[in-house]
Parts: structure tokens; C-alpha cells; sequence
């Protein structure tokens, strides 16, 4: 063995050189590991004969390892980028085997949120399967004895092209592994017209497993000798319990143990709650014990929170001048020349991901270490967060990653697993914790409630002259800094500092608002207010000025152009302006393309029927949607058809990318039609489904009809963007039915019924 | 002691009687395909069939189920896969996949009743069965596909 081939997988885990992040694929070595080295959460990639990278390893049965180092929630991710592996290897995919990666830092980052699993890993994985393939090739030509200039790659075989002779990629596996792991420069990547499955795309590879109730999910994970556990939570963010009686709980029976969970010391972040924790021989048990704890509890600060005074505070901030944080012109000096002024406030409340499988967890603490099986999108997160709760080093948590009941980004925060590893430490066995829906509706990390002013200017042919807008929500990084109150660069980019329009004067202000719940990421995020708040005033304004919304709206968004955020800090979801600049050329493209397809002003609307339009970039793609409702006498709101129209630049699987949209407008549809979560006192109000109402199958879209823009340009997200435009869209088509107005969600503040 | 047929086989149970089937299901006889989501019927996510009807397993008490036939996703089909089963695949329903062993309990259901089920059908038997992830449309195209390869 070569010195390098030394360097094994328990280096790494103790802190060894090899890490690479996965940007850097390929230039590294991975060695093969022998039996005798191999730990209970190596990859078979890891051990296979040949294994050019992390992701990567093939048998000489022909078998391919690709490890998904990204969670899979239903985005599809975890098929995704294993099959962009696949074709740059030109591999058999009915040969694949996909592993699913435990929390490692030598995978990069893994925190599957922000819709950019595609985006970030596509180039690694098309180096991982180029790699191989290169390695192959070099393997077969010496066997042959020709220059690898006469081999090539096809389906699963390395060809000899003038004798047609074939070897299989599993012959080849020794011989490849003999050879070193080529640099990247010299990686020769298939052209397009060679891909085999990137742009066709391929279903889930856990398909069957999926329908057959065979998948595991952090609900199912077991292991011998686990226990169950239930907590009752502060009923007040940032509550103590002041006493407690366990007597009663501890009559029922299943029940083991009764035991007290700290409170977190400010800021929250990802810590525990706190609480009052019943462990026992079952799920209902410990439900049932709960029910029977009596706790007096200090409530703390936030006891002052209620949601209707808040709001009227968040509308007064945004009635005074805040902070600037973008500006064209002189607003203000435009508005005193005249023209007729508009003005309006919209309104987005609090809302919850309800995630179909409610936060839980599976923890193991053993020797000093952990252990957990959680439905988690951000593994790594969840071992820097254990480590801290449990005073142990990061290396000695093991964190396996199930298949998530939904994520939409509350499971990136792996506050419910950390609970389950110190209730583990505390009970000395293994702990599943389970969350009630009443846990998760009163416990979520909520996407934050809004208020947003505007104020418009309109000259000449209704175009707006002046364009103020100032938004107020308790920011994200509240649950980081307790005193963080203004929006934040990441969120202000939503939908917001990149308005656009082609405005001769533009102010955007935010304004200081106090987190009294934990803010957090749901799907879309500041998209959802910042969107639907621009594309309903944009819509308000194309009726005050008599004009087609659509041609209002492409109006404004002008000709084809790249906005410059000169003066703007813009962070552009982590992406480059060189890689993916803000053109608003493919906003215009796909907003004409759905009016195309949704034949927009062609279509007959009768009486409380009609059609709303909106058009927003997010995660680096650009959307736009017209959504057509039809609203009863009695009140009630039907959708019967959506068009959507995307760019998301290349799109590795279009039948994915379909699902996902057409998820968005279901989710979406929650959002306008019911989607409020409230508190009175610091204590959320709603607990379960019938407060929380989500969308059925009688409630939503009957038809959603999604078109992809053949693109060139790198890809882009597709899990979130489908959501804001949608929102808006609805709303605007409300107005176009009824003549009112949605200006705050949801819509059942209307008074339709 | 409660006896009850779960998937074709004897089972008894002597603990709480007030125990829902779903932690039955799950925790005791580690049937784990019965999902568990709202914990008060409201999402159908525990769908089984009790005596051949879709019924939230999460509602339902080990008492009612006694002397009942149980079948659960891991029961549906003996033989391969469902219509229904192979419709979800073929349509490719599922995204998270979480609801959708309720969904198939409770479109199975409704098959069994209705071997043609309209639009009012589809809406009105599975109202009660959420996806978050809104898979609906797929939903309502391979129950109509499963319906048409079973007559």
C-alpha cells in the first residue's frame, strides 16, 4: 500500500487530512478499506473495489454504490443526483444501488434546504462519474493494449471501437482501481447530446418501497431495547417549570420515568425546549402520562405576545420612515410632483410547516457516544448541536439520516433530536422521542409574520413614477441573537431588495420587529410575503391605471436587462451574479409564456370566475403563474386550473421538477386559503388540523399545468420557487372574481362566505 | 385478552384496552407502514380496514378492534402488488410518500364499494387523507387507472 492508502476512514473521523469538500472531487484518493476497517457506518461505496470518490464505488459483480449525501423529504434529490452520477458514467441505473450518507462532513454541506441540492452538487456529481469513467477506460485500453483514444464508454461497458470488443464496468473494477484518480482538468464530461438520463429524468428510486409501506422514516426507526418518550413543552417560548407532579403519570401504565429537560439558555437556536419528558414502554403510554403531569409553569417575557396587538404594531412601524435598504432616484421628491398617490398595507400571519410526519427522533447514547436515526435535513446540524448538549466532540456523533415524512425546512433544525440524545444520557437507554401534532403546531420554527406598506406614484399611461415599500417581520436570525430585529441581507433578497421593475424612483425599507416564537424556514420563505405583497399591489395598480394585468405587468418589468445591486448587499441564495445573474429578460419570457399557454384574455369568465396573474424569481428561478378561481354565491372558493411557467435553467428530472410545482400550488393553496397560526398570551392557539386546516383533495387545484423553458443555463432550484407566484396569482384572480381585494392572508379574512 | 385477525393472523393482545390499533400496529407488533399524523383522525394517514372498511387506526381503540379483521398496507395485496399499488408507481404519486399508505387504505376501500368512482367519488371518499406535499392530482389520475385495470 501507498502511503496515501494509508490515510483510512477512521483518520478521518478522528480528524484526519482527507476531507474533501465536494467541490474539490476527484483530486483526492479514497482508498479501499478492508473488512477489518470498516465501521458500522461506512458506505459500501467506501469498501467497494473500485472508489474514485465519496460518492462513489463499484463491485465486480457490475454493482454501482452512489451514496445520496442530501436528505430526502419528496424532493427527489436523493434519485436526482445519484442519476447524474449514473450518466456521466454511463452506467446502468437498473445496476445502481443508492446509500444513504450518515452526517459527514466529507460529503460538503448537507443541509437540504434553500431548493439547492441540484445546483450545488450537480458539477461534483458529473467529476464523481466522470472519474470513474475515465479510470475504465484507462483500465480496459491497457488490457487491450490500445490507446484509450480508441475506447469509449457505453451502457455499463467500456467499447473498443474498432473491433467492437466490450469489458464490463465489473471486470474492470480491479484493474481501474490500479490506476490514480485523474485531476479534474483532465476529466473529459459527456456533451449533452450523450446524456443519457440528465434532462429525462427517472422516478424515486424508493418508488415501490414508498407504496408498499416498506420505507423508513424517522417514525419507524427501532432498535432493541429503545424506549418511547413524550415532553411537554413550555406552553411560552422561553418558559420554566416552576413545579411539577408526576404522581399520576406514573400510574399509567407503560409508563417508566418522569424526568425534567432544561430550558435552553437564550438564544433558543436549535436547543431543546425544556419540559417535563414521560418515558415509557410505548408511543401511547408516554401520550397518555403526559396527560396526567400537573406543572406549574413561569411563563417569562414572551407572555406578552398576542398576535392582533403585534400586528398593529408591525403596521404602525411600517407606516414611518425605517431603514433604507435599496434606492433608485428620489422617491419622495416624485411623490411631491404628483401624480395620483396609491397606497395599501398587506398582511401575512404566522405560518406552520405541519410536515405529514411530525418531528421525531431515535437517540443512542453509549460509551460516551451518540447515536441517532432521524428524519433530518440537516445532519450535520444535528451532530454539532448533540455534541454541544451533551459535551461531547462532533466525531462522536453518529447521525443517520431516514427518509423525512416532509421536511418544507422545519426539519433542518434539530432541536427534537437533541432531545431525544439527552433524554438518552439521562435514561441510559435508547430514546425515541415522538412529537404529537400539538407539538409540532405549538412548537414549530414559524415563517415569520409580516406587514408590508406600499406607496405608488402613477404617471403618465398608469406606470409608476415613485415606489416606496417597507417590510417589518421578526427576522430569522432572532433565533440566533435575541436582539436581532431587522430583516437580514438573506431574506431581504427574497422577493424584495430585487424587485424587477424598471423604476425611475425606488425606496425599500425594513423596520425592526421583536421574535416572541422561533422564526425559521418554511418553504418559499420571505418569498411568500415579499411576493405575494409586490404582485397584488402590481395587480391593484393595473386596475387603478385600466389596464390588462398581464400587459401591466410585463409593463413593468420592462425590457430584457440585468438589475445591478450596486450599493445593495444581495446575496443571490449563495450564487454568483456571474454564474446567475437577475435577468429579467427570463421573467418576461416565462410570464409571456404562460399567458400563451393559460391563453390569457382569450378564455370566457363568468360571474364570480376569473383569472389572476403574478410573476417572481426565487432560489435562482424565474416563475410565473396564472391561477383561475371561481367563487360560489355561497362563498366558496374553487381553483379550477393552474398554469405555471419556469426557468430553472438545465433540469436534471423534468418529472420531478413537474411534481414539484405542482406540490407548490397545493402548498400554496394552504397558505392563501387557511394558513394562519396565532398566539394569545405567548401561547400558540392553534393545535391540530381542524385550527390549522391544510389543503385536501376537494380543496385544491383540479388541474395544474406546468411548462419548463428549455434551457442552457445552470441549474437552478425547483423545490420553493413554484409557491409565491402561485400565491399571489390566486389572490389577484380572487379580485378578478369577486372585486375584492385580498390584502391580508389568509383569504378567509374576506368575508366571502 | 383481546383477540383480533391482523393480515390474515391470530393475534391477542392483554394490554390497555383503550390503546389505539395504530400503536398496536406499530409499536407492539412493529407493523410500521400505518403512519401516524395527527393522532385524532383528521388526516388519514393511519388508514386500515376493520372488517373490510377504511378506518383511522389512530381513533380507533384496541377494545373496538377486538374480534375484528385487521389489514394493514403490509397485508393489502398477498401476491405482488395492488392496482392501486402499481397505478401509484405508474402515475408516479408519491413525493415525501408519508400519507400515502393511508391514501391507498382508503382509495382501496373505495374501489371495493365503487368500482368506477367519478371526480365527486375520489373527492368525497378521500377528503379526509392530507398530503402536504400535495400530490392530489396524481392522486385522483391513478385511482381512476387502478379503477379501469380492475374491471
Amino acid at each position: 500500500m501507498s502511503a496515501i492508502e494509508n490515510v483510512s476512514r477512521r483518520r478521518f473521523l478522528t480528524g484526519g487530512v482527507i476531507a474533501a469538500g465536494a467541490l474539490v472531487l476527484g483530486v483526492h484518493y479514497y482508498p479501499k478499506l478492508s473488512a477489518r476497517d470498516r465501521l458500522p457506518h461506512d458506505t459500501n461505496a467506501d469498501h467497494a473495489t473500485l472508489h474514485p470518490s465519496v460518492y462513489l464505488g463499484i463491485d465486480p459483480d457490475g454493482t454501482v454504490w452512489i451514496v445520496a449525501s442530501r436528505s430526502e423529504m419528496g424532493t427527489t434529490s436523493r434519485t436526482t443526483l445519484p442519476l447524474v452520477v449514473a450518466d456521466e458514467l454511463d452506467a446502468d441505473w437498473k445496476r445502481v444501488k443508492i446509500e444513504q450518507a450518515i452526517g459527514d462532513k466529507r460529503y460538503g454541506d448537507q443541509n437540504t434546504d434553500g431548493s439547492h441540492s441540484i445546483r450545488s452538487f450537480y458539477d461534483a456529481m458529473r467529476q464523481a462519474g466522470a472519474t470513474a469513467r475515465f479510470m475504465l477506460i484507462e483500465a480496459a485500453a491497457q488490457q487491450w493494449g490500445v490507446p484509450t483514444t480508441e475506447c469509449k464508454s457505453d451502457l455499463h461497458v467500456v467499447v473498443h471501437t474498432s473491433t467492437n470488443r466490450t469489458l464490463g464496468y465489473g471486470e474492470l473494477a480491479g484493474a481501474a482501481a490500479k490506476f490514480p484518480v485523474p485531476k479534474k482538468e483532465d476529466l473529459k464530461l459527456k456533451p449533452r447530446n450523450a446524456w443519457r438520463y440528465v434532462g429525462k429524468g427517472q422516478v424515486s428510486y424508493d418508488l415501490e418501497a414508498l407504496v408498499t409501506g416498506k420505507a423508513v422514516y424517522g417514525m419507524d426507526a427501532r432498535i432493541d431495547g429503545m424506549v418511547y418518550a413524550s415532553v411537554e413543552h413550555p406552553p411560552v417560548l422561553g418558559g420554566k417549570v416552576k413545579s411539577y407532579d408526576d404522581k399520576e403519570a406514573l400510574k399509567v401504565a407503560g409508563v417508566r420515568q418522569v424526568l425534567p429537560i432544561d430550558p435552553y439558555q437564550p438564544p433558543p437556536a436549535f436547543q431543546p425546549l425544556g419540559g417535563i419528558a414521560v418515558i415509557a414502554d410505548n408511543t401511547w403510554a408516554a401520550f397518555q402520562g403526559r396527560k396526567k403531569l400537573n406543572i406549574s409553569w413561569d411563563n417569562g417575557p414572551n407572555e406578552s405576545y398576542s398576535s392582533d396587538s403585534y400586528k398593529n404594531e408591525l403596521r404602525a412601524t411600517s407606516h414611518n420612515p425605517c431603514k433604507v435598504v435599496r434606492n433608485i432616484g428620489d422617491a419622495d421628491a416624485a411623490f411631491v410632483k404628483g401624480g395620483k398617490v396609491y397606497e395599501a398595507d398587506y398582511y401575512v400571519p404566522l405560518l406552520a410547516h405541519a410536515s405529514m410526519e411530525p418531528m421525531v427522533a431515535l437517540a443512542e447514547f453509549k460509551d460516551g457516544k451518540a447515536t441517532l436515526w432521524a428524519p433530518t435535513q440537516n445532519p450535520q446540524g444535528a451532530q454539532d448541536t448533540v455534541a454541544k448538549e451533551l459535551g461531547i466532540p462532533k466525531e462522536d456523533v453518529i447521525c443517520h439520516v431516514t427518509l423525512l415524512g416532509g421536511g418544507f425546512g422545519r426539519k433542518s433544525k434539530p432541536d427534537y433530536i437533541a432531545e431525544a440524545a439527552v433524554l438518552s444520557k439521562k435514561t441510559g437507554r435508547p430514546v425515541k422521542v415522538v412529537w404529537t401534532r400539538e407539538d409540532d403546531i405549538k412548537f414549530d420554527y414559524y415563517n415569520a409574520v409580516a406587514s408590508m406598506y406600499f406607496k405608488a406614484a402613477l404617471g403618465a399611461n398608469g406606470k409608476p413614477t415613485a415606489w416606496l415599500q417597507r417590510s417589518v417581520f421578526p427576522p430569522i436570525p432572532s433565533i440566533f441573537d435575541v436582539n436581532a430585529v431587522y430583516g437580514d441581507p438573506a431574506h431581504l433578497q427574497q422577493g424584495w431588495t430585487d424587485i424587477p421593475y424598471d423604476l425611475p424612483n425606488l425606496r425599500i425599507e425594513n423596520g425592526p420587529a421583536k421574535a416572541h416564537v422561533r422564526i425559521g424556514w418554511l418553504r418559499s420563505v420571505a418569498n411568500i410575503y415579499h411576493g405575494f405583497a409586490i404582485q397584488c399591489f402590481t395587480d391593484e395598480l393595473a386596475h387603478a391605471a385600466q389596464r390588462d394585468p398581464l400587459d401591466y405587468l410585463l409593463d413593468l418589468i420592462g425590457e430584457p436587462r440585468t438589475i445591478n445591486f450596486n450599493g445593495v448587499e444581495y446575496p443571490n441564495y449563495g450564487a454568483s451574479l456571474e454564474a446567475y445573474p437577475w435577468e429579467t429578460g427570463r421573467l418576461r419570457h416565462v410570464t409571456e409564456l404562460v399567458a400563451e399557454k393559460s391563453e390569457w384574455g382569450k378564455r370566457k369568465h363568468g360571474k364570480g370566475s376569473g383569472v389572476g396573474i403574478a410573476a417572481h424569481r426565487s432560489f435562482l428561478t424565474y416563475v410565473a403563474t396564472v391561477v383561475e378561481v371561481e367563487v360560489t354565491d355561497q362563498g366558496e372558493v374553487r381553483i379550477p386550473r393552474v398554469d405555471t411557467a419556469l426557468d430553472a435553467g438545465l433540469v436534471v428530472n423534468p418529472e420531478a421538477t413537474r411534481a414539484q410545482f405542482e406540490g407548490a400550488a397545493v402548498f400554496g393553496t394552504s397558505v392563501a386559503r387557511t394558513g394562519e397560526i396565532t398566539a394569545t398570551k405567548g401561547v400558540i392557539d392553534q393545535s391540530n388540523f381542524q385550527d390549522y386546516p391544510v389543503a385536501r383533495i376537494n380543496e385544491v387545484p383540479g388541474q395544474t399545468n406546468v411548462y419548463m423553458v428549455d434551457s442552457d443555463a445552470p441549474p437552478a432550484g425547483v423545490g420553493e420557487p413554484g409557491v409565491p407566484p402561485f400565491i399571489a396569482a390566486f389572490c389577484n384572480a380572487i379580485f378578478a372574481a369577486t372585486g375584492k381585494r385580498v390584502r391580508d392572508l389568509p383569504i378567509t379574512k374576506l368575508g366571502l362566505s | 385478552m383481546i383477540q383480533l385477525k391482523v393480515n390474515g393472523a391470530d393475534q391477542s393482545f392483554n394490554g390497555e384496552p383503550e390503546m389505539p390499533l395504530l400503536w398496536y400496529l406499530r409499536d407492539v407488533l412493529g407493523l410500521t407502514g400505518s403512519k401516524f399524523g395527527c393522532g385524532v383522525g383528521l388526516c388519514g394517514a393511519c388508514t386500515v380496514h376493520l372488517n373490510g372498511q377504511a378506518t383511522r387506526s389512530c381513533v380507533t381503540t384496541m377494545a373496538t378492534a377486538a374480534g375484528k379483521e385487521i389489514t394493514t398496507i403490509e397485508g393489502l395485496e398477498k401476491n405482488g402488488l395492488h392496482p392501486l399499488q402499481k397505478a401509484w408507481m405508474q402515475i408516479n404519486v408519491p413525493q415525501c410518500g408519508y400519507c400515502q399508505v393511508g391514501q391507498i387504505m382508503q382509495a382501496a376501500a373505495l374501489l371495493n364499494s365503487k368500482k368506477k368512482p367519478t371526480d365527486q367519488d375520489i373527492d368525497e371518499a378521500m377528503a379526509g387523507n392530507i398530503c402536504r406535499c400535495g400530490t392530489y392530482q396524481r392522486i385522483r389520475v391513478a385511482i381512476k387507472a387502478a379503477a379501469g385495470e380492475m374491471t
